[in-house]
């Protein structure tokens, strides 16, 4: 594998560039095709992009989303890519807007953790810091193995993904992850104002669903635009890269510079959580050496659930 | 000669028909009290199913650590304590012990109530019941649960055949001897379940031949059943659950609930139908010595599974251990008690004769499956509580399981219903099975029916 990259390095880097660039195309193309015209109705007028690259307008109420079609490609995954998330330790001052752009991003109560930023120490003698942990999107999954209605599957592009229309409730993912990358729908979901209409989006999980699994989804459907992630975009310290393994590529969410993710990793002596487990995670962490913050001990500033209401009551 | 021992024959035959046929025509009052309770705890918690089934699991003491308690405990209670009908009519059956013919029918009620109740408790703890067919559109032969599925289906069909063909001699004789005794609807369905047995000896034949394949059969279901419940512990990453030795020690757990549900079924029965010329205080002293030996094998693969983490003490399952062990541990206090109650006090007095009589064993009986019950919660929560990484940022009831009444209740509900089902079935069917007793006795049961 190593010597193959090296011997074409050049040629096989300029035809996943174009491979990229193509399979986006035929992306916003495919995403704006879901949307087929049936019924003639007056109404409010919105302009899409036909098939082969007109703009038309036409009544709104003529729109009709694919559900079939979002979930046929939310199961396929984006080809060609293989994503992967770079944290950086020794950046996070735990300010949890990841947590809280998330918890916005997919309808998540408070205690709803797609990405949760713990307070770690390794030993008595080591110092603490935070790390904040989304889900490791193994490539030798645990949870999607054990699932037995297929509701929760890896796609091409690395990611673990869960259909909330499929998933009967039975928690052995949950008893199958050593991560606790997953959460539960264990009563009425959070519904936010439009959610009752709201075609059921697998890349985004919302709206949630009671009695069903949710977790970290490396936001598909960001993805599926060109986007970063919701965490790594709303991130101020610089801790998330996030990019393509394929490409060898990862792009900072705070200052938006793009690096080699092998020389990232290599430089920083990466690693990954539990390794001896053998999940092969495609989240990697940089040490938490020369932090940028010192560790400040504050329980009250710490406890998440605290801070919620606090902020909630205001 | 033949003419003496045809008089003798039939003066048996009447004796056991009386003696094991009554309770089928009588309902006294306790039995109606016993089986009325029995519905109202049923009644109190479909209401309480329905609570959770509108509101959602949250009305449970489960969250996203501990998303397993009570009802995975329950299930793999119901599990283990069905294999003692594999453990009596298989094991100990095949071995050619006959001491077990007036207990082997008992032992078959009690396998397909508890196993029956393991298919439902595992739709109880079901977050999204209404998608169960998903199991069958979807199924992915990968998942353990749908190993379970198949398996617990298995043996559910298994079970019934097991109870049903035995019974097919005794059904004979109840249609051809008590059409005036029973009411019209009780014979019809003796007689449509009889299956036109006649008692010729082509029949009998092919029923001995059909009962030892069952038989047979039975055990690798058994095995396979308590095997894949392991597994669904076993094959996950977590210190407590990720062992080698779980499938026997599943196994070996499963016959020590067996036996005690089996000893204390016995002693209620015996008492309520009056057999105390067919299970006599030989059969308690049989099942006390097997009782001992099933839980000392059961013993030694608890030394195992504890004892061998325990000397290591690597970090996770430390924590598990201290859980445990320690009686300042969450479940320290409850492991101890359980493993004294339903393991090491049975096993000690099970040595003495004495203890072997049928009021001690029923209340040692008693102590095995309480005690069975509370260790399969020791199984699946602790381990729960242990995650690989810190628990944070949740509120405070996540970090440990308190079992909420909706869940106690609904729990006690299903226990009830696997009780009502053996009633029942001990209450419709002869309990004995006479032609065995007959044969036993010499009676030559080809021409009496």
């Amino acid at each position: 594998m190593d010597h193959n990259i090296t011997s074409g390095a050049q040629s096989r880097r300029s035809f996943l560039k174009k491979f990229g660039i193509t399979v986006g195309a035929a992306g916003a193309v495919t995403s704006l095709g879901l949307l087929n015209a049936c019924t003639t109705d007056d109404g409010e007028m919105v302009t899409v992009l036909t098939t082969d690259g007109r703009r038309v307008e036409i009544p709104k109420s003529q729109l009709k989303v694919d559900t079939e079609e979002i979930a046929v490609r939310g199961r396929e995954g984006i080809p060609g890519k293989k994503f992967v998330m770079v944290i950086d330790l020794s950046k996070c001052r735990n300010a949890r807007k990841c947590m809280t752009a998330c918890q916005g991003a997919h309808h998540l109560k408070p205690e709803q953790h797609h990405i949760n930023v713990l307070r770690m120490q390794n030993d008595g003698r080591t110092g603490f810091f935070y790390q904040p942990k989304p889900c490791m999107h193994c490539d030798n999954p645990p949870c999607t193995k054990v699932c037995p209605v297929d509701a929760t599957f890896k796609r091409q592009d690395g990611i673990v993904l869960i259909d909330n229309e499929r998933c009967i409730g039975c928690r052995f993912c949950i008893a199958a992850c050593p991560y606790s990358a997953r959460v539960f729908n264990w009563s009425e979901p959070k519904y936010v104002e439009g959610d009752e209409n709201r075609v059921y989006d697998v890349e985004l999980n919302v709206p949630q669903k009671k009695g069903t699994i949710s977790k970290c989804l490396f936001s598909a459907d960001q993805l599926r635009v060109g986007k970063l992630p919701y965490c790594v975009s709303a991130c101020e310290n610089g801790v998330y890269w996030f990019g393509d393994a394929n490409e060898d590529a990862v792009t900072n969410g705070t200052s938006k510079e793009t690096v080699r993710l092998s020389s990232l990793l290599e430089d920083h002596a990466a690693y990954t959580l539990l390794p001896e487990l053998g999940t092969q995670p495609s989240v990697y962490y940089l040490p938490p050496k020369n932090r940028l913050f010192k560790y400040k001990y504050d329980d009250e500033a710490d406890d998440w659930m605290k801070q919620y209401d606090k902020e909630a009551g205001a | 000669m033949s003419e003496i021992k045809k008089q003798d024959d039939n003066v048996i035959m009447e004796k056991i028909r009386k003696d094991i046929l009554t309770p089928l025509t009588t309902f006294p009052l306790g039995f109606k009290i016993w089986v009325g309770s029995l519905l109202t705890i049923i009644a109190v918690s479909i209401w309480a199913y329905t609570i959770q089934f509108q509101d959602g699991l949250g009305v449970t003491g489960m969250r996203d650590y501990v998303s397993w308690g009570l009802y995975i405990a329950s299930f793999v209670f119901f599990v283990a304590t069905a294999l003692v009908g594999m453990l009596i009519s298989a094991v100990v059956g095949l071995l050619g012990q006959k001491w077990i013919i007036p207990i082997s029918r008992i032992s078959e009620m009690i396998a397909l109530a508890f196993v029956m109740m393991a298919g439902v408790v595992i739709v109880v703890d079901m977050g999204r019941p209404d998608r169960l067919l998903n199991l069958f559109i979807h199924g992915r032969f990968q998942s353990p649960i749908v190993w379970d599925v198949t398996v617990v289906n298995a043996y559910v069909f298994i079970s019934i055949l097991l109870l049903l063909l035995p019974m097919l001699p005794d059904l004979g004789i109840i249609r051809n001897h008590m059409k005036k005794d029973l009411p019209k609807w009780q014979w019809n369905m003796y007689n449509i379940l009889s299956l036109g047995w006649a008692g010729t000896p082509g029949q009998y034949k092919i029923l001995h031949r059909t009962i030892r394949v069952l038989l047979i059969l039975i055990v690798p279901v058994a095995l396979a059943i308590h095997t894949v419940t392991s597994w669904l512990s076993a094959l996950t990453l977590r210190a407590g659950w990720d062992s080698t030795i779980f499938g026997p020690y599943y196994v070996t757990g499963a016959f020590v609930a067996g036996s005690g549900a089996l000893i204390v079924a016995m002693y209620f029965i015996r008492r309520a139908y009056k057999l105390e010329d067919y299970i006599t205080d030989f059969h308690f002293d049989k099942m006390g010595k097997l009782m001992v030996l099933v839980s000392l094998v059961y013993l030694y693969f608890n030394l195992n599974e504890f004892l061998v983490p325990a000397y290591k003490m690597k970090t996770a399952d430390a924590h598990h251990i201290h859980t445990l062990f320690s009686l300042h541990g969450e479940y320290g206090v409850m492991f101890w008690l359980t493993q004294t109650f339903g393991l090491l006090l049975p096993i000690f007095l099970g040595f003495f004769k004495r203890f072997r009589k049928p009021f001690p064993m029923m209340l040692i009986g008693a102590s095995l499956v309480v005690g069975a019950w509370f260790k399969r919660v020791i199984i699946v929560v602790p381990t729960l509580i242990h995650a690989h990484l810190p628990i944070q940022n949740v509120p405070e009831n996540f970090t440990e399981y308190n079992a909420t009444g909706i869940e106690i209740t609904v729990t006690l509900g299903v226990i009830a219903v696997a009780v009502l089902i053996i009633t029942i079935l001990a209450k419709l069917f002869p309990v004995i099975p006479m032609w065995e007793i007959a044969e036993e006795k010499g009676v030559d049961i080809e021409k009496d029916l």
